[in-house]
């Protein structure tokens, strides 16, 4: 038992605060409800799906830039598609788009293994192509969501506070998840980041496994901007507030810059947990600009925290 | 295929970073069944050879032959599945997953591996064990575990027991023998001869990226293998420094049963002003330990270190230069700055001491830095960047400023690795004009040829231990190499 806490003690420390945090919108905003955590769900979702592509690389040892541009150009591709289609082709665009998130992630991950430029620069010059390419695809909001896609977002199953959102969120994540974590390829991922010499001693293939992180950054990007699309019903070319957002959540949910620990489950109960407090700062009318400054102040506190924590372990 | 045809056969095997020719023309034969030991001085190639073997690296000309068959290895994977499994000097498990984890990592089979790990000694261990939260001698037991599990043809062992304690070096070489008498092969590096001799079949020695020999273990192939380590360089007749006077009064330095880490076990030294003492020990027998220790780097974990007679404790590195200690590391671009001039890095640690408010007499400075350069014979025609200058001009300029400065202690951790024969004659010049300044210095080389010519008494360490204290005069290399191997009569010496 104390094993199982030790191991997983942060994210049950985030799920302790995440309930929390619930208590306390439910006692400012005694309203809040299913439709309040309906809404809640589908706002995070994007966001959701941006930190999973984000915490894959990271915890590849890894970073990219270029999350928010790839979700746009997968965005507006899924948009322009679905304009007008049928519902038989609308699904064919979504596999397009998830195909197409793949290769855009390989794109990233490619030319930081071939070129050895670092990632951080590779994934900031391919922010700015990927969001040219977004443009140039649309370059005004535009295009149209099919009606199943919106559909599959709004409202509940099974209970009335279960959104819908809530459970695509995870059914997606878990498909991706659950297989990989325990697959040579997931272990290979998790290989790099920890000990990158240690992983080619190991046999394991370097390269490969770097652009199959990145490849898997861009499938979740692309899901993203397919549950963006899906929100808006219309396609957005400017990337959105997504780069940082998930870079906080990562960092929040416990993978270590730097690489090689962390899970998906901790940075989803982050992402909660930082929308959450966006929202209850909303409710208390508080200045959105003051919103912005205790989101970064939370990155730094628990950036701050796990320094503490390694330090001591290590003495 | 005959029972007769070596398992591994490597042959004329040559590799080149740039100028540097790391092995010229290395081999190696092993057979069903032997424990090889390859053997070489620092810098012999052993390391690389290792790497090419094992795919790390790719040679450049020469054949590796696996079951006689010509065999391309490009990677370590590649190595394993041609049934070559190397264990490596660091851990290659990775800290950041648990124990079963790493066994899939590597398509390693479970059971035979916890066979292996109770039979190496290691008890209690479980699979979901973080491998980042296991003490080393542990890590290196579970490497060596992992790579009998996979059942290899050849076990290629890299100093494996260096970091081991007794009990378990015991239990290994009982497993390695036995596991050759069941027909593996090995190749078995490491320093120590006890080991060699207990359970080895034949030494293959390198020496300048070269393999000169292959020897038979018998009682006695101690000697003919240093012979064979220093090779033409025996007899040369070492060119002598200067011998001081024995030095008396209260040492600059004085170093008692120090202990710091997995290596350094029980060091004591004394160091006098005006003396170069050197430090002379093959890789990780606790060396870098030891000056990390002297150099504020690292807290020791036991002794005591006293400068002028006056205990101290260091607990950052500033605690040691504020005590007059100063540290050269080993690679230069850790003491310089790359990118800016050769006189204003000749000039910084003066800056760093003069004053902390107010201008820099900057006329002063200028006239002692010209008088270093002109000194040092830097060739600074370059005159920009330091990043410009030759690794051994860059080298003089690490050493050469503390004569602009004045120094009190300085510690030189292997300065003339990789620097022409020209350029470390003028540092012995430099090291010498500063102990005749009053400096005392601390002088590790890994060239037991430079001894003689820079130093006035060198300290052999082993295993962490102080093994000898060897005068300039008797500090021939045969004399140092033996000492450096363990191979003198173990007497306790305190420098």
């Amino acid at each position: 038992m104390t094993r199982l806490f030790g191991k997983h003690g942060w994210v049950i420390g985030l799920a302790a605060l995440l309930a929390l945090l619930f208590l306390f919108t439910r006692l400012i905003q005694p309203g809040f409800g299913a439709s309040g955590l309906d809404s809640l769900a589908r706002a995070t979702l994007p966001f959701a799906f941006a930190t999973a592509a984000m915490a894959v690389v990271v915890i590849a040892g890894g970073i990219d830039l270029s999350v928010a541009s790839m979700m746009a150009v997968a965005g507006v591709t899924a948009a322009v598609l679905m304009d007008g289609a049928g519902t038989g082709f609308s699904v064919f665009a979504v596999v397009l788009v998830l195909g197409l998130g793949l290769v855009m992630g390989a794109i990233n991950g490619a030319l930081i293994v071939v070129t050895k430029v670092p990632d951080i620069v590779v994934t900031l010059a391919m922010l700015f192509v990927w969001e040219g390419t977004a443009l140039l695809i649309l370059n005004a909001p535009g295009g149209a969501a099919a009606p199943w896609l919106r559909n599959i977002v709004v409202g509940s199953v099974i209970f009335p506070w279960l959104p819908k959102a809530f459970v695509v969120l995870l059914i997606c994540l878990a498909v991706v998840w659950v297989p990989l974590r325990r697959s040579k390829l997931g272990l290979s991922i998790y290989a790099i980041g920890s000990n990158e010499l240690a992983a080619y001693r190991s046999g394991v293939a370097i390269g490969r496994t770097r652009i199959a992180a990145y490849a898997l950054c861009g499938l979740f990007a692309a899901m993203g901007g397919l549950a963006l699309t899906s929100a808006t019903g219309i396609g957005e070319p400017i990337p959105g507030p997504y780069l940082m957002a998930s870079v906080a959540a990562v960092v929040l949910g416990g993978v270590v810059l730097g690489g090689g620990r962390g899970a998906l489950l901790g940075p989803i109960v982050a992402v909660f947990i930082l929308r959450l407090v966006r929202m209850d700062l909303t409710l208390l009318s508080v200045d959105p600009n003051i919103t912005t400054i205790v989101e970064g102040s939370i990155m730094v506190a628990v950036v701050m925290l796990g320094g503490i924590l390694a330090a001591r372990a290590r003495s | 295929m005959t029972s007769d045809t070596p398992l591994l056969h490597a042959s004329g095997v040559s590799k080149r970073f740039g100028a540097v020719v790391a092995l010229k023309d290395a081999s190696l034969t092993i057979k069903k069944g032997e424990i090889v030991a390859l053997m070489g001085a620092n810098g012999a190639g052993k390391s690389t050879f290792v790497k090419v073997l094992t795919g790390a690296l790719k040679r450049d000309n020469g054949t590796v032959k696996i079951h006689g068959a010509d065999q391309h290895i490009g990677s370590p994977g590649a190595a394993r599945r041609a049934g070559l499994v190397p264990v490596y000097q660091e851990p290659s498990l990775i800290p950041d997953l648990d124990v079963a984890d790493n066994l899939a990592l590597g398509n390693t089979p479970v059971e035979p591996f916890l066979h292996w790990v109770e039979a190496l000694g290691i008890s209690g261990l479980r699979l979901d064990d973080m491998i980042g939260n296991l003490p080393l001698a542990t890590l290196r037991i579970l490497d060596l575990a992992r790579a009998l599990a996979s059942e290899p043809e050849v076990l290629l062992l890299d100093e494996m027991t260096a970091a081991l304690p007794t009990d378990l070096v015991e239990k290994v070489l009982a497993v390695v023998r036995g596991q050759a008498d069941k027909g593996q092969a090995v190749i078995y590096i490491s320093h120590r001869f006890t080991e060699i001799a207990e359970i080895c079949d034949r030494a293959t020695v390198l020496r300048d990226g070269e393999t000169v020999g292959d020897l038979a273990i018998a009682d006695g192939v101690e000697d003919k293998v240093v012979e064979l380590m220093l090779g033409a360089a025996l007899g040369a007749g070492p060119a002598v420094a200067e011998a001081s006077a024995r030095p008396t009064g209260v040492p600059r330095l004085d170093v008692h049963q120090l202990r710091a880490g997995t290596r350094l076990a029980d060091v004591s030294l004394q160091l006098f002003p005006g003396e170069v003492l050197g430090v002379v020990a093959l890789e990780g027998q606790g060396q870098d330990e030891l000056f990390d220790a002297i150099a504020g780097m690292i807290r020791p974990d036991g002794g005591t270190m006293a400068v002028n007679g006056k205990e101290v404790r260091f607990h950052h590195p500033a605690d040691a230069i504020a005590q007059g200690l100063t540290f050269v590391p080993g690679d230069r671009a850790e003491g310089l700055l790359m990118q800016r001039s050769v006189h204003e890095n000749i000039a910084l640690p003066m800056l760093a001491r003069m004053r902390n408010w107010g201008a820099i007499k900057m006329r002063r400075e200028a006239s002692k830095v010209r008088d270093a350069v002109a000194r040092m014979q830097i060739d600074i025609r370059a005159q920009g960047e330091v990043q410009r200058l030759s690794g051994g001009n860059q080298q003089k300029v690490t050493i050469g400023r503390w004569i602009a400065t004045g120094v009190e202690t300085l510690l030189l951790f292997d300065p003339t690795r990789g620097i022409d024969v020209r350029t470390k004659r003028q540092i012995y010049g430099l090291v010498r004009e500063l102990a005749d300044q009053g400096a005392a210095v601390l002088y590790y080389t890994s060239e037991l040829a430079e001894v003689p010519a820079a130093c006035d008494r060198a300290v052999v360490i082993f295993q962490g231990r102080v093994v000898d204290v060897i005068p300039a005069d008797r500090a021939d290399e045969q004399t140092l190499m033996r000492a450096a191997y363990g191979l003198t009569n173990a007497h306790e010496v305190p420098a």
